[in-house]
Formats: structure tokens, C-alpha cells, sequence
């Protein structure tokens, strides 16, 4: 390893009341928040950021995109490494690689990442399919609750293969809870019970309204810089020990198989193989929570349990506070907040973690974890394995 | 006046829903791949091949997963609770549809299913599946 070994030294989110960011403010503006309170806490400034890696459902009207460009300006930086891409909620996780690649091809020193939503405040989200043009043509004609839908399709072909049920998902559901009661910045503290998400209603079947995520606001932040700039930092460096990525498809009727999380695997396989790393290694899981039967995917497919097992992994709160498979310590997008991309706050929480400074939900003795975003409907996955310690 | 949302047809779509117009199913054949799929391309997915020809299926298929929408964007709710499932055509390629049935929640995956045409607009005539 050499002194270019890239490491994330600075995470920051923004807070949130009943779901939404303080003040009106704009999403520009929450970012820039994030921003700069993630280089403050490494010990940086907007002065050394190069790289600037930016998505969102945000921009200025008409064509093109162009979300770094106009965060750039608004933070009044002239980046020299950009990065824009868009797998979906996933994103960050593959920002991380990328600003690790970047720094380790000398293309960048220290890198931002950034993400803000206003979703909740402008309540532009609803249940309408995706505009039923090119591959959509052939999906949102048909009136498919999206993206829940496409998940819950996933659960029916599951329950069908392997056996699992709705208690399985309620399991997660109230597991997620629990961490988010310990968590004074979750949107969603009060009680939930296995009966309580069970007599919520159905939103598209089999899948309950409190199997699916909060609509909240958000912002977040994460900094990447050089194992050699991180001595002089603040914070202990984290180290990107491993990490992989897959899409499969965007329209539900091309995933290849609806039980089995194919992205997710591929992933996973990736990032355990780049890091040398085996599951028992793994000391906490972030994976991304935009419904309860994504969880149940994903530890299947990332081999934390045999497919069809995953419902033995979450059973009797084992992912709970107390439970021998700490996840989704922050409450996730169940209960944390979803603001549309929740990718980054699986990073953001894993680092918090890592650095051992969440208080009462801290799990003891953290030294590695994994991340793993899905973005989409089941569309993508990527995979981040982080540890404090370089070898 | 048929209010929901309408495909927006293009050069890859065109044959396929003038065709749903004239109440067939079109998918596509390379011979050269043996393959049939779904939705239309002029190659096959995956791998290239560009003996590409229009075919009418059979229309018959199996119930590969599904959902009963319960809620649903504005334009659907009324509609609620409605099927929403991806069917296996016969010759093998899934398809995104809707099941006739006044029983969503009788609705199983395996269950054998026939196309029908739902002619919602002059333009568009949408593939929908009954219960066999």
C-alpha cells in the first residue's frame, strides 16, 4: 500500500424535523451544509477539495444535468475530477470506488461526495409509473405502484420459492425500529410491533405500508482523501479495503430472477474477493433498506445466509439492537430517513460506527464494515467493504 | 376518455403495437441464436445476433410473480385493487401485464393465462391476460 491508499476521513449529514430539512432550505443549499460540516470535521476545507462527485433527481430545468457543475459553482471550487454517474440509490457506493480509483491514479487528492433531496418539503413523490417512453413503454402502462411494486413482486416469487412469509419481512421491519429509537436524528422513534406492521395496510402485495420506506428530506456527505493527507487529519482513516458493482436491468420484466438478487451477488462476490475478506470478518451491515424485502434479497444474495435462508438470519430479532447480526444501525430508510437515494447514509452510518461515535446504538468494537446499495427496482447493487484497519 | 398513460411509440415499438391493434402478440425469433424475446430491438439482447424476425406468439403463458395494487399513482387509483404481474409467454421471453379477475386474491404464480387486447384509444391497443 502506499501513501496514495485512499480513505474516507470526513462524513456529515444534515438534520431533519418530521422528515423535513430546517428552513425551506434548498438543495443546494443542505448540501453545501453537509459539505462543509464533513471537511470540518476532517480537518479540511472547501480549499481542498478536487474532485466533486454529485447525483440527485435535482437540477435546473432542461437539458442536461449537469448536478457537479452547478454544485461547484455554488461551492465556488474548480474541480479537476468530476462525476456524475446515476445506477440509482446505489451510487454512492460506486462514488466510492470511483473517488478511490481516482486517487490512487493520482487524478484527485481529496474528493467530495454529495447528495440532497427536498423530496419531502416539495412533496413531489407519488405511486406513478416512470414516464412510459423507450423500455417503459412496456411497464407503466400497466399501473404498476412504482417502484413498490417491482419489489413486491420480487417478495411474491420469493415467498413462492423458499417459503418465506410477510412475518419475515415484519421481523426487519421491527428490527430497523429498534436501532432508530436509539437514534435522536431518526424520523420514526415511537413503538412498531410485528402486529403493527402486519395490520398496516397493503400497498401492493404482499407488501405492507410499513414494509416500505419513509419519504423524508436529506442530505448527506462523504470525503475521500489520501492515506498520506490523513495524517495530519482529525479523524481516524477509513480504509476502502474492497468493492464491486452490477446492474441487470430497469424495466421488472427483464430481472433475471425475481427470488434471487443477481446484482447484489455479483457485487458482493467483488468486494469480498478485491478485500481478501470472508462474511465472518464483516462486524456491522448497512444494506439498503427502500422496502423490508430488499434486506431479505440482499443478505441472501451477498451470502449472509444460503438463498431461502435469510428468513432464519432475521428471525427472532437477530438484526436488532442486542442481536448477533447488528444492521441498519441507524434506523435505515425505514425508520432513519429515505430521501429519495439513500445510498450515502449507508456509508455515512457505517463511518459513524467505524469511528465508534453513536453513542447509545454504538456497537461494540467495530473495525470493519460493509455497505451495499441497491438502486432502481432491484435494478443495481454495489458493494463497499470499509475497515479502520489498513492490512 | 381514456386518461392513464400511453406507450410512446417509437421505430423499435412500431410493428409491435400495430400489431396489438390487430389483436396479435408480437415478439421476435433469431434463428442464427434460436432465441426468442421480448421487447422489441433490432439485435438480440446479449449478444448481438441481427437476424432479427417479427413472430406472432401464442399468446399463452404462466404467472412468473405479481402484485394486487392496492394504491396506485393518481391515474390508477381508482382502478385499485388491480393485477399487475410479469407473465412467461410460452415461448419463453416475460412480459409486464395486467390479469382480468374480480378475485386479485385468488391470483397465484403458475396460473395459466391468455391473452386478450384492450383497446383503450384509437393509437393504442394494450396486451392484457385472462385467467384459463
Amino acid at each position: 500500500m502506499s501513501n496514495r491508499t485512499p480513505v474516507i476521513v470526513g462524513v456529515a449529514d444534515v438534520p431533519l424535523r418530521k422528515g423535513m430539512v430546517l428552513d425551506g432550505a434548498n438543495v443546494l443549499n443542505i448540501q453545501a451544509n453537509a459539505a462543509l460540516e464533513a471537511l470540518d470535521s476532517a480537518g479540511l476545507t472547501l480549499a481542498d477539495v478536487d474532485g466533486l462527485m454529485v447525483t440527485g433527481m435535482w437540477a435546473v430545468p432542461g437539458p442536461g444535468q449537469l448536478m457537479s457543475v452547478t454544485m461547484a459553482e455554488y461551492l465556488g471550487i474548480h474541480p479537476t475530477f468530476h462525476d456524475c454517474t446515476n445506477i440509482g440509490g446505489s451510487t454512492f457506493e460506486i462514488f466510492v470506488a470511483r473517488a478511490a480509483m481516482a486517487i490512487e491514479a493520482g487524478q484527485a487528492e481529496t474528493v467530495l461526495i454529495l447528495y440532497g433531496s427536498t423530496q419531502k418539503s416539495e412533496q413531489s413523490r407519488n405511486l406513478a409509473g416512470r414516464a412510459p417512453v423507450f423500455n417503459m413503454q412496456y411497464e407503466t402502462p400497466s399501473g404498476m405502484p412504482t417502484p413498490v411494486g417491482g419489489y413486491a413482486m420480487a417478495m411474491q416469487r420469493h415467498m413462492h420459492e423458499y417459503g418465506s412469509t410477510p412475518e419475515t419481512l415484519a421481523e426487519i421491519a421491527v428490527a430497523t425500529r429498534k436501532w432508530a429509537k436509539m437514534n435522536e436524528n431518526a424520523t420514526k422513534r415511537d413503538d412498531l410491533t410485528i402486529d403493527d406492521v402486519m395490520n398496516s395496510p397493503v400497498i401492493s402485495s404482499p407488501l405492507r405500508l410499513r414494509d416500505c420506506c419513509l419519504v423524508t428530506d436529506g442530505g448527506g456527505a462523504v470525503v475521500v482523501t489520501t492515506k498520506e493527507r490523513a495524517k495530519d487529519l482529525k479523524k481516524k482513516p477509513i480504509y476502502i479495503k474492497g468493492y464491486g458493482e452490477c446492474a441487470t436491468h430497469w424495466h421488472i420484466a427483464q430481472m433475471p430472477d425475481m427470488a434471487n438478487l443477481d446484482v447484489a451477488r455479483i457485487a458482493g462476490e467483488r468486494a469480498f474477493k478485491m478485500a481478501g475478506m470472508k462474511h465472518s470478518d464483516i462486524d456491522i451491515t448497512q444494506v439498503y433498506d427502500s422496502f423490508t424485502v430488499t434486506v431479505l434479497l440482499t443478505l441472501e444474495a451477498l451470502g449472509f445466509a444460503k438463498p431461502g435462508e435469510g428468513k432464519d438470519l432475521v428471525a427472532n430479532q437477530n438484526t436488532a439492537p442486542g442481536g448477533n447480526f447488528p444492521l441498519n444501525t441507524s434506523g435505515g430508510g425505514l425508520s432513519y430517513a429515505h430521501p429519495g437515494m439513500y445510498g450515502i447514509f449507508l456509508l455515512i452510518e457505517a463511518a459513524q460506527q467505524l469511528w465508534g461515535e453513536c453513542g447509545e446504538r454504538q456497537v461494540a468494537g467495530v473495525r470493519t464494515a460493509l455497505c451495499h446499495g441497491t438502486g432502481g427496482t432491484l435494478s443495481s447493487g454495489a458493494t463497499c467493504i470499509l475497515s479502520t484497519e489498513e492490512g | 376518455m381514456y386518461d392513464k398513460p400511453l406507450p410512446i411509440i417509437d421505430s423499435d415499438s412500431r410493428p409491435y403495437w400495430d400489431a396489438c391493434k390487430e389483436g396479435k402478440l408480437l415478439i421476435q425469433y433469431s434463428k442464427s441464436a434460436d432465441k426468442y424475446f421480448f421487447y422489441p430491438r433490432p439485435f438480440v439482447p446479449g449478444t448481438g445476433e441481427r437476424d432479427v424476425e417479427w413472430v406472432e406468439a401464442s399468446g399463452e403463458g404462466t404467472i412468473y410473480s405479481f402484485t394486487i395494487a392496492e394504491r396506485a399513482g393518481p391515474a390508477f387509483q381508482e382502478d385499485a385493487p388491480f393485477v399487475v404481474a410479469v407473465i412467461e409467454l410460452k415461448e419463453g421471453p416475460r412480459m409486464l401485464s395486467n390479469i382480468r379477475t374480480d378475485k386479485p386474491y385468488d391470483v397465484k404464480i403458475g396460473d395459466k393465462v391468455k391473452v386478450y387486447f384492450d383497446k383503450v384509444t384509437d393509437e393504442v391497443t394494450l396486451p392484457k391476460f385472462d385467467l384459463v
